[in-house]
């Protein structure tokens, strides 16, 4: 039994650990200015002041921020979706020439790191003309090799015999894939999806790169330079920070076994 | 399907894939490696230098500098970070209660942004006002200087001067470690977690028939039966950690990377030359080197992976 005591006081003390800096973000939101930068600090507000909320949220254009992000975010999904579902049908069902070469190059793609198309992708959007435009934050993530190797491994399951009662009944091959194929599949698009929704709405480098105007920044950009510009200001900062994550933890807290048996996943696919 | 649309249809298919791939994933590749050869700046190429911004790199302090951090900061980060999330994930393997909620808490950092991360973890190391000094000082602990301490820390725990490889990672880049260990438990623990579960049942009725230790079992069954989990981890977080940016760009300086280039990461170094000097040319030199780096590290995993002896 004492056995299992110990195990509860680690666990415990890192649950502290890993809420910790959370607690502290909103506490810190909710003090006064002069309370913030007492020291020793006060662990919790003794006047609590909601006002840093609608002062951050009216210091800088965060709604327009959200509202980058929500159209980034969703668009880019769907892009996702359709190009994964479209290519990842063609290479578990169709017998072409040169299929498995091609899928080993898609493959091969994954093993480039993400930085280092920074500055070669800048140089070709700018060439493009779409630096600071939605074009440069969207278009390049509309395919994603990982969805499409998952949604193959997905459609391969699918029995021919299904296949061919389809056709018989005049279903035609998108038909199939749309109305067939897709919805058997479902725990793989819920995958997709929340990896690329995760991935949109906390994306920081590429944004940073390719936005020079508050109109098309998305959340985390402008957060990072809300924070830049206000930097001692910690009060509306933790305001800022906490309104910016709470989409994210509240969507967490709802859809958490999802989130984080998809990253389990992710992991065993390897 | 008839026989003119055995190749037509795929690529059709394939196509808006192919396209994005081409344009965005692939051309990238090839440009970078042919900006790398060029003195390339805001006007375009200037004029073709071979592999003279490769040079460049070998003579180049801030970039040695900025490749040591980056060593540092993954020799931490790795190792540490494994420990911690291995750890949880066996003590939440042994059939506890609550182990929704503690996988849930262990989690939310991983899906919190980097940048509200990194705004929270600098205010808690502010160097006067800060959590962190506060705790300290409740335990009797000196506090620190944290992101604006640019000693090593061997220097600061032996209290004497250090040549500058044995006095370790600045205090300033172990405060971004230890930040970025935090975030990235969760993912690891989740991972363990799966691989935890993947280890028949069977291996352990024997062994408590036998009755062997918890530590004997852990030696025994857990650790090789874990092995490539923690292997794929390993390489995982090590690829991961060679390419980390944000913390930097978002808590140090200004100017970023500092207190005296001692938080300066081969990302943040390339960045840097790229968009606020303009030297694209060099900047894609560094960025082939980091992709030599990783793919080095990709190969050596996929070969690991393809020689390994599986023991079920």
């Amino acid at each position: 039994m004492s056995k299992k005591l110990i195990i509860y006081i680690i666990l415990t003390v890192g649950t502290i650990l890993s809420l910790l800096p959370f607690y502290w973000m909103i506490a810190t939101s909710l003090k006064t200015p002069i309370e913030a930068v007492q020291f020793p600090p006060t662990w919790y507000p003794t006047h609590p002041r909601p006002e840093n909320y609608t002062e951050a949220w009216r210091t800088a254009p965060f709604g327009r921020y959200f509202l980058n992000t929500v159209f980034i975010a969703l668009t880019t999904l769907v892009g996702v979706i359709i190009t994964s579902a479209l290519a990842a049908y063609a290479f578990a069902r169709m017998k072409f020439k040169g299929r498995e070469v091609l899928f080993t190059v898609f493959l091969g793609m994954m093993m480039v790191p993400m930085p280092v198309y920074i500055v070669p992708g800048y140089l070709i959007l700018a060439s493009f003309k779409w630096v600071d435009t939605y074009y440069a934050l969207i278009i390049p993530w509309m395919v994603n090799v990982f969805s499409i190797f998952l949604l193959r491994q997905h459609f391969r399951l699918i029995p021919k015999a299904l296949y061919d009662a389809a056709t018989v009944d005049g279903c035609s091959e998108l038909g199939f894939l749309w109305k067939i194929a897709m919805p058997l599949s479902k725990p793989a698009i819920a995958t997709i999806s929340i990896f690329s929704l995760l991935a949109s709405w906390n994306s920081f480098i590429w944004p940073l790169v390719m936005t020079n105007r508050d109109t098309i920044r998305p959340v985390q950009v402008g957060l990072a330079y809300f924070i830049q510009e206000q930097s001692t200001n910690y009060t509306l900062l933790s305001a800022a920070s906490t309104f910016v994550i709470l989409p994210v933890v509240i969507l967490f807290f709802f859809f958490q076994r999802q989130i984080i048996e998809s990253h389990m996943k992710s992991g065993i696919k390897e | 399907m008839g026989k003119k649309n055995s190749f037509i249809r795929p690529i059709l298919y394939l196509l808006p894939a192919i396209i994005i791939i081409a344009v965005f994933r692939f051309l990238p590749i090839l440009y970078v490696m042919r900006v790398s050869l060029y003195k390339w700046g805001i006007g375009g190429a200037e004029r073709l230098v071979g592999f003279g911004n490769y040079l460049r790199a070998l003579s180049d302090s801030y970039f040695w500098q900025s490749l040591t951090n980056t060593i540092w900061y993954v020799i931490f980060v790795v190792p540490l970070c494994i420990f911690f999330s291995l750890l949880i994930a066996l003590l939440l393997n042994s059939k506890i209660r609550a182990l929704g909620f503690y996988r849930t808490t262990f989690f939310l950092p991983v899906v919190t942004s980097i940048v509200a991360i990194s705004m929270i973890w600098k205010w808690v190391y502010h160097p006067k006002i800060g959590l962190a000094n506060y705790i300290l000082t409740l335990l009797r602990i000196p506090p620190q200087g944290w992101l604006s301490e640019w000693r090593g820390i061997f220097e600061i725990m032996t209290g004497r001067d250090l040549p500058s490889l044995l006095a370790g990672p600045s205090l300033a880049l172990l405060s971004i470690v230890i930040m970025m260990i935090w975030k990235s438990i969760g993912y690891n623990m989740v991972i363990f977690l799966a691989g935890l579960q993947n280890i028949p049942r069977h291996y352990y009725e024997a062994a408590q028939v036998d009755g062997a230790g918890r530590f004997a079992v852990f030696k025994n069954i857990t650790w090789p039966l874990l092995s490539s989990t923690t292997f794929y981890v390993l390489i995982m977080t090590t690829i991961i950690s060679f390419q980390v940016f944000a913390p930097v760009w978002l808590m140090t300086g200004p100017p970023a990377g500092g207190p005296l280039g001692t938080t300066n990461v081969l990302v943040y170094y390339l960045y840097d030359t790229a968009f606020n000097y303009s030297s694209y040319g060099y900047a894609s030199a560094l960025s082939m080197i980091l992709f030599l780096i990783i793919l080095t590290l990709t190969i050596v995993q996929r070969r690991m992976v393809e020689s390994r002896v599986y023991y079920e």
